[in-house]
């Protein structure tokens, strides 16, 4: 401050256009450019709790299963396992970001296997094309994402609240519509193509890698994602900034209705059968894995990055205990502690991350 | 209370150090407080009076130095320990709870109950009590204090400091968020508790304050006490600007009215109501000219400005921007016609506060600096780094994590915001409120700038000298009317307040 002109400028001295005299603009922008940061970062920094969690997870793996373990067939099951849950928790992701909570997207990914499935044992769609039943499984998660989104915008009800309803009445929607059978899918087109690899990768892997990346790019680079953060850290400083905070609520919880759908595609092909037990207490994983990857549960900030890593520590934590014939009662007290376990490291590291 | 001794210290405190990772908030602070007597404590945003009366108050434990609490060293190391010793803190961010009633919040922490039953009626009682020697005896101790006036909530804070019996009370800008009338209370108050022997900490911008209320004043600067038991009475005010700044600042409001306005009105309104609150409100602004709303808090000169913004839903009237009426109740749509607001509340309506300043300059703008939806934060850091270097913003950093600025400097990042969208009228909603003495003449400089520039700028503020410095043409609203409209250099501080008083006894 000291450095600056004298405070007072008499009004008749200033120059004529836009700016101040030019030589502080010189000063404060070669003085800004010389401590410019690295231009593209994932934020490790802020994920380095989970990484070391990880780390620790591989080397208790390899420790008591060997070779079993770090097999590549070890790990595509792994990956194949993150897969589902991995995608929903992208779409968790943004509306964690934004402030809300999604906790139907069990239950809609659920109704969306169940109604594809349905579509695809019906007579009238027999003859049609397998592609039918994604669109299907797309449109319902879509459509429940929505509703959730217009409920919480627009009819101003808090999201836990739009969203358990949503979760109590997917689910029995789903079970009416199956009459509470696993519906077997026979499509051949769809299975063979779904359960196939791609370059020695499942399918299904690879759409979580494009949904991963794809909400990577999102939420980091574009103005969805700049809006998204806006909302969730002050949602009045958004909209007196000109942003349309309701109708962006709205998208987000559209987004997170989509995933599931698209969840609901990969779950449809790795269990062949629709069913409205599909995705029971799937909401809970995904929360945790959003929280733990390092998403405020409050908003205005949110790691695709972080969750990508919380689903991967939950997939290899279960895969150790499958590996070592454990029970999953044992699993389930493990979890409750990782979670506990990776959020106090997590806080440690942010903090750090921030002050340097 | 605390008896005749002409001079006995209260409480001392020497060289105390803080840190905070990356900064050093307190580097060396004495203090010396006397029991009875109104201490001020003067110092720009960021010189560390915050830190300090948190250090006091046992939310942050110092690093390095000693507190003495009548001669006995102590360690004041939670908030709990520092109410024990009878130091009460009154914080600016008020620090009640809205959910409660009055008298549960005076009492929280410090409960009347018998083996965890409240004991209601006593506390309502002792309430009662409290509030009739603050003036107020027309507050019900069972309101709940979310329906009270921000001046209300500070009168609950302060009943909550004497219902602790504290010997110090720390008040940190209480007359920030109250009109003359209410500050003329606010002093009865405190030289009623000095002359109990109740010693204030009392902190503002204000020096005219000062001047009125205070014994003696301690400078604080980049976390250091630069001057020390200076009596009001034989200090000057111009030698304590420069020991606060460092530097020689005059009280200036830029000059006299621009001269610049001229041509079509930029921004009309014309009979603008909203139904409860102000009604038939008209003027109009010229590129080059600025209009200053003047009136008591709760007026409605906020909510003013708010309406036009689209904030609000108008129940009457037209805002037209060059000609073209606004849809009512859109910001988008006013955002997009070229109006601003810097709202009063900076930090909870304006800013992201754990954002980049770079990132809460183009808040508004960042969606310009997309390419199919992607956005181009190289571009958006160049366009926030030419307005930090045209605003003079400090530090010059746009990375930096807007909290860690002062308020006057937040206060620049909102006005870059409105410049990077290249706005045509700007509302500017109390743009001096936190922020320090040196600093308010810069920011006075560049809203004199800007509408040297064209822009037509609307200016709200609770001190009358500001609007009228300020302006070229002034209203002065009264319980939601206008009941004055002229040049701001025809009418003089004392007649704006008889027009503000008649209004509100009409």
């Amino acid at each position: 401050m000291s450095e600056n002109q004298p405070a007072t400028v008499p009004a008749g001295s200033i120059p004529e256009g836009t700016g101040l005299p030019p030589t502080n603009r010189d000063v404060s922008a070669s003085a800004v450019r010389s401590r410019r940061a690295p231009r593209f970062q994932l934020g490790l920094g802020h994920s380095l709790g989970l990484i070391i969690a990880l780390v620790l997870l591989v080397v208790i793996g390899v420790v008591t299963s060997g070779e079993r373990f770090v097999g590549l067939s070890n790990i595509m099951v792994i990956l194949e396992q993150t897969a589902v849950i991995g995608v929903v928790s992208i779409g968790v992701t943004f509306v964690i970001t934004s402030g809300g909570i999604d906790l139907s997207v069990g239950s809609v990914m659920g109704l969306a296997t169940v109604w594809a499935s349905t579509l695809a044992t019906q007579t009238m769609a027999e003859n049609s094309h397998w592609i039918v039943m994604v669109f299907t499984a797309l449109a319902v998660g879509t459509a429940a994402g929505l509703v959730n989104g217009i409920l919480v915008a627009y009819g101003k009800v808090v999201s836990f609240i739009a969203t358990l309803a949503m979760l109590v009445a997917a689910r029995g929607l789903a079970e009416i519509i199956s009459e509470r059978r696993t519906q077997i899918v026979a499509v051949e087109g769809y299975l063979d193509f779904f359960r196939g690899d791609i370059l020695g990768v499942p399918v299904i892997v690879w759409i979580f890698v494009l949904v991963a990346v794809g909400g990577w790019v999102l939420l980091a680079r574009t103005t969805f994602g700049r809006r998204t953060i806006a909302v969730g850290g002050n949602p009045e400083a958004a909209r007196l900034a000109g942003i349309k905070v309701q109708r962006h609520t709205m998208l987000v919880f559209t987004l997170s209705g989509l995933t599931a759908g698209i969840g609901a595609v990969m779950m449809l092909a790795r269990t062949t059968a629709g069913s409205s037990t599909h995705g029971y207490l799937l909401e809970l994983d995904a929360i945790a894995a959003v929280v733990v990857g390092g998403t405020l549960l409050i908003g205005g900030r949110g790691t695709i990055v972080g969750t990508v890593l919380g689903v991967l520590v939950f997939a290899v934590l279960t895969n150790i205990f499958i590996q070592n014939n454990l029970s999953i009662s044992t699993q389930a007290l493990a979890k409750g502690a990782i979670i506990v376990l990776a959020v106090l490291l997590q806080q440690r590291f942010a903090a750090r991350a921030r002050s340097s | 209370m605390v008896t005749a001794d002409p001079a006995p210290s209260l409480l001392q405190m020497h060289g105390i150090v803080k840190h905070f990772p990356g900064a050093k908030a307190l580097d060396g602070v004495d203090l010396d407080i006397r029991a009875g007597e109104v201490h001020c404590l003067l110092g720009q945003n960021g010189a560390g009076k915050s830190t300090l009366i948190k250090t006091l108050a046992g939310a942050h434990r110092p690093d390095r130095g000693e507190i003495l609490w009548q001669g006995e060293p102590v360690t004041i190391d939670s908030p709990q320990k520092a109410l024990e010793l009878g130091v009460a803190t009154m914080y600016q961010e008020l620090d009640v709870v809205d959910g409660l009633s009055v008298a549960e919040n005076i009492y929280l922490g410090h409960e009347l109950a018998n083996g965890g039953f409240l004991r209601r009626g006593e506390a309502h009682e002792r309430t009662r009590e409290l509030l009739r020697r603050l003036g107020h005896p027309e507050i019900s101790p069972s309101r709940e204090v979310g329906r009270l006036s921000a001046a209300g909530k500070q009168i609950v804070s302060m009943a909550r400091a004497l219902s602790r019996d504290a010997k110090v009370i720390v008040m940190d800008e209480p007359s920030a968020v109250l009109d003359p009338e209410e500050v003329a209370n606010l002093f009865r108050v405190v030289r009623s508790l000095s002359a109990e022997g109740v010693a204030i900490i009392y902190i503002s911008h204000r020096l005219e304050e000062i001047r009125q209320i205070g014994d003696r004043i301690t400078v604080l600067k980049d976390g250091r006490t630069v001057a020390t038991g200076l009596a009001v009475a034989d200090t000057p005010t111009a030698k304590l600007i420069p020991l606060m700044t460092g530097r020689d600042v005059e009280m200036n409001f830029g000059g006299a009215g621009s001269g610049a306005t001229s041509g079509e009105p930029v921004l009309g309104v014309d009979g603008l109501t909203l139904a409860g609150v102000f009604s038939d409100v008209s003027f109009t602004v010229r590129p080059g000219e600025i209009v200053g709303l003047a009136g008591l808090v709760g007026a409605g000169r906020s909510e003013i400005l708010e309406t036009l913004y689209g904030a609000r839903h108008a129940t009457a009237g037209t805002v037209k921007v060059n000609g073209k009426p606004l849809r009512r109740g859109s910001v988008p749509a006013a955002v997009d016609a070229g109006v601003g607001l810097a709202p009063e509340e900076r930090k909870s309506q304006g800013l992201l506060l754990d954002e980049p300043v770079f990132r809460n300059i183009t808040l508004s703008t960042f969606a310009r600096f997309a390419r199919g939806g992607f956005l181009d934060e190289r571009a958006e850091r160049a366009a926030a780094e030419e307005q930090i270097g045209a605003l003079q913003l400090a530090p010059a950093d746009p990375r930096r994590v807007i909290r860690t600025l002062s308020g006057g400097n937040q206060q620049k990042a909102m006005l870059a915001r409105w410049l990077v969208h290249g706005c045509t009228v700007l509302l500017l909603d109390e743009p001096t409120r936190g922020v320090d003495v040196g600093a308010r003449a810069e920011i006075y400089t560049l809203i004199r700038r800007l509408a040297a520039e064209g822009a037509a700028i609307v200016v709200v503020s609770s001190e009358i000298e500001e609007v009228l410095g300020l302006a070229d043409h002034v209203l002065v609203i009264a319980d939601g009317q206008v009941v004055h409209s002229g040049p701001a250099d025809q009418i003089d501080e004392h007649r704006v307040l008889d027009l503000v008083m008649e209004g509100t006894h009409a």
